[in-house]
């Protein structure tokens, strides 16, 4: 069975329901998945919970492909998850396409 | 074995500080040995009478300056007898015997009977109104009479007597401090200091009469005034004398123990009796005579080695080198040692005198003989230990004046530098790193900046208080590879300031984020979490009305209007004006806490109601029911207006002198809803018992009888810093005219992130001062800018997003996926 027929993709909305450099968030089975969008317009998701202590990723700031944690202000990569050194730690990332202008995100059936 | 014999019986005479420092010292040796009594003339447990200063300006009360309690002389077995004094010591019948006629034997007998005010030969002491600065009893008189009578006179110009005058000025007394030498403190502070200290106190509202000798106190049924030998009056109702202290030898002498100015001791505290031994300001040590704890406490601890062991080794009681500090809130002051330069002395000596800031160091043989600070005693610790170790500085003599950072970066640490710290010294109080976390990561990880330091081991990454500690050990641990730091730019973005910043964002017109990092070169393609939100407030200012304020640039707290918590809910704090509410509010409050099941409800320290635990999706309804009762953002989360908190004031506090609720309240409906570089505190108190606390916020108020008193420049946060005095007004109108132009300098000039009081650190209290009371023309225009921008400002940001239809997108969900 091949790994793209295992997967499901969800629609979560359009790109311009997301404020530019700004996240929304997607309530899952699995916990919030925080949906960031650059100022170049690409879209990333991640578990909206910080490596560091479990901050709300989507209410940070968005610079480059970065977002700082509301909390106490770890970078995260949003392409990752990876936090910037010297921090160590790993969102979990999620993979996103683009279809005609919508956002999906796809979430395996098991565990991701 | 001292439980087979006899206890041996101790008596001492003073129940004081010295004293039960002994009797503790004593406990802690060999608590079995004697069999303990202590007599007190006053009628109090042992306290601390230091703190008496305190409780005059009403920063303590007495029971909070309670020593040991009755119980600790009850768990010890220790006898007292407060409110008895001894009258005698028969020497060869050892006893002693007290005014009640108690006799008491002793075997061994410990006199700390401290010492005396001095009192000249002067016509009027004994009228009713006159007292001494030394006990319980004439502190009590003191608050007294502030709370009956208006004027106060002080007569003696040092240590006691400045700390009394600023008690009774901050009880609401005007006080006049006679003294008589032309400069103040002579005997801790050198002319200059003397003179800058003058100043603030002035400046504070003490009225001095310089080389004033006091020749009557008159008064018919209580005292009225003072009369000076040159023929100057001053009215007053209360005359606290405080020229001076004088060991009270006087049961000594009675009983014929060697005596001089002092009772003489030698170093094991013994008198000229073995048997009877003697502590505190009461003795003379050396030709020496004390008037400050730390001798006494070292006196205390030799002593008690001696009378718990007969023959105890050690070298005994050798002297003390003595430091002075002044108990005034907000005068940075330091002085020790012999600070008048001899013939074979050097000094070196500091004067900033925008920032107020004084320093003297005298030198001899290349040791420190004496220190005199004023302003800034940020290395006074490290001066002290120099001077009582008798260091060598010749070394880095160079750099002395300028402290020890600065020693430390010369490389050539003194032995008290951060160098000789163990290894287990605990560099950051907040987040708990020890020095030897930071040099082995510096070593392991070849860090070169602080800024790596604070990434890798979070030390200094808080409040920053030992910033210069860690910057002191990078330099320390890599020697001369160590980069300075370039001047600061403002973030990794940019390697210009935020002065830079500002002005270029006004002389080039730049009214948008992206048109200000374009132009000026910015390095990254949309900044930082530490610069965007930096410069949406920097166009915001610059650009009332015309700048498009920029969500994304902002914190979270800002963007959600709520404030964040750890768990990712928020909190809801409205505002409650001048920190009053009423019925109809806490009924809706009540009512949104139990429709929206909000966890938990709390007082703040900022007069007003947080409800905690709301969820982002329930915050927009939470406000609009907040709404329909009036309530609007308390703005609880903004770099922003805060609370203006205030007391009951004259409406309804029996000392108030004008109407300081409705005062504040004025001055919060017209400042809320303005952004800052950070958060704003403001409060009004009726009087200057100061219940609103308003000598600790940005912008503090203080009722007078002839006015208001308007402080600036405090924080209470991290670093204390207490308000400093910008001048007094008359009316209600001048308070808000002040207020909002001293706002908006603060807004136009101060970094992003620098609350007031590192602010006017930096530009000095002179400048704003030149700015606000001093330039009249310019003080229009500025409160006239701070309220044109209020037009935009005012504008609740709840109403703006509480629910009508349906929530701002920034409260839904993008989508649920399950
Ligand atoms: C709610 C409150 C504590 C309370 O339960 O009473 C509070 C809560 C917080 N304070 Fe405070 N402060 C509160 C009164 C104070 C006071 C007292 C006062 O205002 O009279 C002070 C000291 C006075 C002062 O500011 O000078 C105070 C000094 C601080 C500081 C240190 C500021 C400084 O300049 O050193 C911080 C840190 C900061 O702002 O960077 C801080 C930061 C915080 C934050 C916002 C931390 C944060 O960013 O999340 C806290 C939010 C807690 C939360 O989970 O929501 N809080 N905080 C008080 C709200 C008052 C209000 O009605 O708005
Ligand atoms: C307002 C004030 C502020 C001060 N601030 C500072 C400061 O900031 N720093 C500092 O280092 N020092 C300060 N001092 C000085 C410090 O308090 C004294 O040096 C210290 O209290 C002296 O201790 P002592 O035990 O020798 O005398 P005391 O503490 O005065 O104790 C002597 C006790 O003996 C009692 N006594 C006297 N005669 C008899 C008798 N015949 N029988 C029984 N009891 C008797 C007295 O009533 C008194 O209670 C301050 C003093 C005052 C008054
Ligand atoms: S003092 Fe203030 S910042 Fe610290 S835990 Fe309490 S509320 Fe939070
Ligand atoms: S939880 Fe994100 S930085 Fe601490």
């Amino acid at each position: 069975m091949s790994e793209a027929a295992a997967a499901i993709w969800f629609d979560v909305g359009t790109i311009a329901d997301i404020p530019k450099l700004g996240a929304r968030v997607v309530a899952s089975r699995e916990g919030p998945i925080a949906v960031f969008r650059t100022a170049s317009d690409r879209i990333f998701a991640l578990r909206d919970k910080c490596p560091h202590r479990g901050g709300p990723l989507s209410q940070g700031i968005v610079h480059g492909e970065h977002v700082t944690c509301p909390l106490h202000g770890w970078n995260i990569a949003l392409a990752t998850g990876q936090a910037t050194a010297p921090d160590i730690g790993c969102a979990a990332a999620i993979t996103v396409r683009i279809e005609a202008g919508r956002i999906q995100l796809r979430f395996s059936p098991s565990a991701e | 074995m001292n439980m087979m014999h006899k206890k041996q019986r101790l008596a001492v005479i003073g129940n004081g500080m010295a004293g039960m420092r002994c009797v503790e010292e004593l406990l802690k040796r060999d608590a079995l040995r004697y069999r303990i009594t202590v007599f007190g003339a006053e009628p109090h447990t042992n306290y601390d009478r230091i703190m008496l200063s305190s409780v005059l300006a009403g920063e303590k009360e007495i029971d909070q300056i309670v020593i040991n309690p009755l119980s600790w002389y009850g768990e010890n077995e220790i006898r007292l007898f407060a409110g008895d004094g001894v009258v005698a010591v028969d020497r060869t019948l050892k006893t002693v015997t007290a005014e009640s006629g108690r006799v008491e034997p002793y075997d061994k007998l410990l006199i700390a009977t401290g010492s005396r005010p001095i009192v000249p030969p002067i016509p009027g002491l004994d009228l009713p109104g006159v007292c001494a600065f030394r006990d319980i009893a004439d502190i009590e008189q003191m608050i007294g009479a502030s709370e009956q009578y208006k004027r106060a006179i002080v007569i003696g110009g040092g240590l006691l007597g400045l700390e009394a005058a600023n008690g009774l000025l901050k009880r609401g007394m005007s006080v006049a401090v006679v003294h008589l030498m032309d400069t103040l403190m002579e005997r801790q502070l050198d002319p200059v200091a003397g003179g800058l200290l003058q100043r603030e106190l002035d400046g504070r509202g003490l009225n001095f009469f310089m080389n004033g000798q006091t020749e009557e106190i008159f008064g018919e049924t209580r005292v009225q005034g003072v009369r000076l030998a040159d023929g100057r009056e001053i009215p007053g109702d209360l005359v606290v004398m405080a020229i001076g202290i004088r060991p009270n030898v006087e049961l000594a002498k009675k009983c014929d123990l060697d005596i001089n100015r002092g009772i003489i001791v030698d170093d094991t505290m013994r008198t000229s009796d073995r048997d009877i031994f003697a502590v505190g300001e009461c003795v003379e040590h050396r030709g020496r005579t004390y008037g400050l704890v730390a001798p006494l406490y070292e006196m205390a601890k030799i002593c008690a080695e001696h009378l718990a062991e007969d023959n105890a080794p050690g070298a005994g009681y050798t002297g003390s080198v003595l430091s002075t500090k002044l108990k005034v809130t907000g005068v940075d002051l330091f002085s020790a040692g012999n600070f008048i330069p001899g013939e074979d002395c050097s000094d070196l000596t500091f004067h900033d005198s925008a920032r107020q800031v004084y320093k003297k160091l005298v030198l001899r043989d290349g040791r420190l003989e004496g220190v005199v600070l004023y302003g800034d005693v940020a290395d006074s610790g490290w001066y002290f230990e120099l001077l009582r170790k008798r260091e060598d500085v010749t070394a880095y003599r160079d750099g002395l004046l300028f402290g020890q950072n600065i020693v430390a970066a010369m490389g050539n640490a003194p032995k008290t530098s951060v160098a000789d710290l163990p290894g287990d010294y605990q560099i950051c109080g907040c987040n708990g790193v020890c020095k030897s976390t930071i040099t082995d990561t510096i070593a392991a990880k070849s860090l070169t900046t602080l800024d790596e330091v604070r990434a890798h081991t979070k030390a200094s990454a808080s409040c920053g208080s030992c910033t210069h500690l860690v910057e002191a050990l990078l330099k320390v641990t890599l020697g001369t590879t160590f980069e300075e730091a370039a001047p600061a730019g403002m973030c990794k973005c940019t390697p210009l300031t935020h002065e830079d910043v500002r002005r270029r964002i006004k002389d080039e017109a730049l009214k948008s984020i992206p048109a200000a990092m374009s132009a000026l070169g910015w390095r990254t393609p949309d900044g930082c979490a530490s610069c965007r939100p930096a410069l949406n407030f920097y166009l915001l200012c610059a650009w009332p009305g015309e700048y498009h304020d920029d969500a994304q640039s902002r914190f979270i707290n800002e963007r959600a209007h709520a404030n964040i918590q750890k768990d990712g809910t928020f909190s809801v704090i409205p505002r409650m004006w001048g920190g009053t509410t009423n019925a109809r509010e806490l009924r809706a409050i009540a009512d949104v806490v139990d429709k929206y099941a909000i966890p938990a409800v709390k007082l703040t320290g900022g007069q007003r109601i947080d409800m905690l635990g709301v969820s982002k999706q329930q915050l927009p309804a939470v406000w609009r029911d907040l709404n329909a009762a009036g309530m609007v953002s308390g703005h609880a989360y903004g770099k922003a207006l805060r609370t203006v908190k205030t007391c009951v004031g004259s409406e309804w506090c029996r000392f108030g002198v004008q109407d300081s609720t409705a005062m504040g309240i004025a001055l919060e409906k017209m400042t809320w809803g303005s952004w800052h570089p950070h958060k704003v505190k403001l409060a009004v108190s009726g009087c200057p018992r100061n219940c609103a606390e308003a000598t600790i916020k940005d912008f503090g108020v203080i009722a007078v009888e002839s006015g208001w008193e308007l402080l600036v420049g405090g924080n209470g946060g991290i670093k204390l810093r207490g308000t400093e005095l910008l001048c007094k007004v008359a009316t209600s109108a001048e308070v808000l005219e002040y207020c909002g132009a001293f706002l908006q300098l603060y807004r136009e000039e101060a970094r992003y992130l620098d609350r007031t009081a590192p602010w006017i650190e930096r530009v000095g209290l002179d400048y704003v001062k030149t700015r606000i009371v001093e330039d009249e023309t310019g003080r229009k225009a500025l409160y006239a800018r701070f309220l044109y921008a209020q037009k935009f400002a005012q504008i609740d940001p709840w109403e703006q997003n509480a629910v009508q239809d349906k929530p701002k997108a920034e409260f839904r969900l993008l989508a649920e996926a399950n």
